[in-house]
């Protein structure tokens, strides 16, 4: 878990390093644009944009779309942060159940003490 | 990836620790103060299982609890009030240490494993789960932060009622 989180990150913080990329998440948190709107926005080739929104795909960070022949980009949800989330609580699940279990193993163990080495069902 | 949380038993509550070792699947691990068998026993006899299985915090219990804990074997759990419920098919049985089962009630339920590995009178349980793709692990994971969203709707629900018929009185 903790190395998988560790290479969201990585991709996130490397995503966050460039002026540009920042300022399309600013874009992006603005409104939905397309690679060809955040080209001419930052005065760039398509070629060069969509690298750097490849690299925001990849982070999580942005979420893109095409319809026909356009593509289209939105501001991701942090996945990570959601993640996070869930496991904890599946781990809460998990560790009131094993709890419980504990009682029942206990209550066995004793059982086996008073029974000797009797025969178990 | 061995890096995970601790998993060091304590004097009091032994810890569980999950993670996630890969896009498909989950690990969960803890260790009981007690022997392989009695642990193994308390996960196939159903009239113990269903003692430990819900957790009182789920504000469920369950109705019925069938297990025919063998290769091939069936089992059923369903849960009272809403009749909700799993089931599925045992792959392996193997006293004492390890047991594989299906998860069959929705499209995309993991295969889940569980060794027993004792050790100083102690038991280590490892439980694995291997979804059949990434896409269902994570709906999986959302599916349960969503039900969690949807208890707190209901609850909201049921507060505004409760306002709104306190104000008619």
């Amino acid at each position: 878990m903790v190395q998988f989180a560790q290479s969201r990150f990585d991709a996130s913080f490397a995503a966050l390093s460039d002026a540009t990329r920042r300022g399309v998440l600013e874009q992006l948190g603005r409104s939905d644009a397309s690679i060809t709107d955040l080209a001419e926005k930052f005065h760039m080739t398509l070629t060069g944009m969509k690298k750097h929104v490849g690299v925001l795909e990849r982070a999580g960070l942005v979420i893109t779309e095409k319809v026909g022949r356009v593509r289209t980009c939105k501001l991701g949800l942090c996945r990570l942060e959601e993640e996070g989330a869930w496991i904890e609580r599946y781990r809460q699940l998990w560790g009131e159940r094993f709890d419980e279990l504990d009682n029942v193993v206990e209550e066995l163990k004793r059982k086996e003490k008073v029974d000797g080495r009797k025969k178990r069902k | 990836m061995d890096a995970k949380r601790e998993s060091e038993p304590t004097r009091m509550k032994n810890r569980t620790t999950v993670e996630r070792k890969s896009e498909r699947e989950l690990v969960v691990t803890r260790t009981f103060n007690g022997p392989a068998r009695i642990v193994f026993e308390a996960w196939t006899k159903p009239e113990l299982f269903k003692r430990w299985w819900v957790p009182k915090s789920m504000g469920m219990s369950l109705r019925s609890c069938e297990m025919d804990v063998r290769v091939g074997g069936k089992y059923r759990l369903e849960f009272e009030p809403d009749g909700i419920a799993f089931f599925g098919t045992y792959l392996e049985v193997t006293p004492h240490s390890r047991l594989v089962w299906t998860n069959e009630e929705g499209e995309g339920g993991p295969v889940t494993s569980v060794t027993f590995e004792e050790k100083g009178g102690k038991t280590l349980l490892v439980l694995h789960e291997l979804y059949p793709s990434k896409e269902a692990l994570d709906a999986a994971g959302t599916g349960a932060a969503d039900a969690m969203g949807e208890t707190f709707a209901q609850l909201d629900e049921l507060l505004v009622t409760l306002g709104a018929s306190m104000q008619r009185s």
